[in-house]
């Protein structure tokens, strides 16, 4: 049985924090700049070039790339072999409060979904648990921005609507969303499941390095044509117009109940952030 | 088109801007989310004054990040309008001129900016970093307690976006998308 100290994972999960919010993934900063130079729209790519520049601000004088900073989703892979002494769920929300209140990051988390009153430290994390074999120590920290998890869609499929229907409500969600989310936009799709394991999925597409295509052929090419069709409906970024209205389609699945179909459509900006580390 | 405008905002000056332009704004706005907004026109159904002067105003939607270092205001970049829908008709008959957001509108508020001679700007989502720069002076006047969501007053300059709804209620999210899939025929 290996031990971690609850402190290193608040120490941790600080870093990831002000980190996260700052540097955009390699793999999201390519996509920008690449769509950048594929753009054949003039406004279009003028705006393009701005997001360019912003991400390369946000970096150089480690300010965060936009001031939604997000609700802080904390993903922990776990072996089952690890003891975590202290803690584990207060360490997360004492690294997210020390994170965000240190890295000048918004607070943006309200304590009652009715009541409203802001917590004004941004916790509590939302944490997502996977106990895996062995004993290692996964850590991702995803800062959430609203304005395009607004925009996320889900819908109980019937079986019989098949794959045109998972093809037209990714469609859907995406038109519906328009400019609202900030395009252009990482579409993160969990196909599977229940009503709530498919939502997972699609938020945990989103952790997923956009240039890896799903291991399955079938979904791989299915994520491909789907970036194909978004792109050609021409909402651009910023709904201005243009080729660009998405950077990447990510798609995971798995099995579900013989009466279902549920598919969840979890839209992200072009701030995608996430930032991982191994304990 | 590109076009300098400097606050306050006639009406002489919102007829002359048209859907798809790119203007660089400056002078002093406004900064208010729904929670402000809703708290404003609370004040307006009791008839009571504003901490501020609607007439001739630009309000932006935007909750900033907090100053870091010696930064004036942290990451400032637009929140989604139409969680100000319900409000941004009731400021526009006060004499609002100006909006600064992102992405759709109800008809309501469109109505409202024909009516009156009200403009939509639509600044970019996610480019908190580089907006913050145009900012050369903030300070909170009213709803302190609101946090990121107070009620501010900006100094700007040179604050880039682009005319999305003009006074002539034409929307460049409709013609932007349409002339670029018809470029492509
Ligand atoms: S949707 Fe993304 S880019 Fe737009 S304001 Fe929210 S976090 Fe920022």
């Amino acid at each position: 049985m290996r031990e971690i100290n609850a402190q290193d994972i608040t120490a941790q999960v600080k870093r990831l924090c002000m980190e996260a919010n700052s540097y955009l993934p390699e793999d999201i900063k390519e996509k920008i700049t690449a769509s950048e130079q594929a753009e054949p729209w003039a406004l279009a790519k003028n705006i393009l070039g701005i997001i360019r520049e912003n991400y390369m601000i946000a970096e150089d004088s480690y300010v965060p790339v936009c001031q939604d900073t997000g609700v802080a989703c904390v993903f922990i892979e776990m072996g089952q072999d690890v003891h975590v002494v202290g803690n584990l769920e207060e360490a997360i929300h004492e690294g997210v409060r020390q994170g965000y209140t240190e890295g000048c990051l918004r607070k943006s988390v309200v304590k009652d979904p009715l009541d409203r009153v802001n917590t004004t430290d941004n916790t509590p994390a939302m944490i997502y648990y996977d106990i895996v074999p062995g004993d290692g120590f996964k850590l991702t920290v995803a800062p959430k921005g609203f304005g395009s998890e607004n925009m996320s869609q889900i819908k109980m499929l019937k079986p019989s609507d098949g794959l045109e229907g998972v093809k037209a409500f990714i469609l859907k969600a995406v038109e519906d969303a328009g400019p609202n989310p900030c395009p252009p936009i990482v579409v993160g799709v969990g196909i599977g499941g229940t009503f709530d394991k498919a939502a997972l999925l699609a938020k945990k597409a989103l952790m997923r390095n956009t240039n890896v295509r799903n291991a399955d052929p079938f979904y791989a090419q299915l994520e491909e044509e789907m970036l194909e069709k978004i792109n050609a409906l021409g909402i651009g970024p910023q709904g201005v117009g243009g080729k660009t209205t998405a950077l990447a389609v990510n798609i995971e699945k798995m099995a579900t109940h013989i009466a279902g179909l549920p598919v969840a459509v979890n839209i992200n900006c072009h701030v995608t952030r996430h930032k991982t580390v191994e304990l | 088109m590109e076009k300098r405008i400097t606050t306050p905002l006639t009406l002489e000056q919102v007829k002359d801007l048209k859907c798809g332009d790119s203007v660089l704004i400056s002078g002093v706005i406004y900064t208010a989310r729904d929670a402000a907004h809703k708290r404003l026109c609370d004040l307006v159904a009791q008839g009571k004054e504003l901490p501020f002067d609607p007439k001739d105003a630009i309000i932006y939607y935007v909750g900033p990040a907090p100053a870091k270092g010696n930064q004036v205001i942290g990451s400032a970049g637009p929140t989604t309008s139409y969680r100000m829908d319900a409000y941004s008709p009731t400021m526009i008959a006060l004499g609002q001129r100006g909006m600064i957001g992102k992405g759709k509108r109800s008809p309501e508020v469109v109505a409202a900016m024909k009516e009156h001679g009200a403009v939509y700007f639509g600044a970019i989502g996610g480019a908190g970093a580089l907006l913050s720069r145009c900012i050369k002076k903030a300070e909170v006047i009213a709803y302190e307690d609101l946090g990121a969501e107070a009620l501010r007053r900006l100094e700007v300059e040179d604050l880039p976006a682009f005319v999305i709804i003009d006074s002539e209620g034409k929307n460049l999210y409709e013609t932007g998308r349409k002339e670029y899939l018809e470029s492509l025929r």
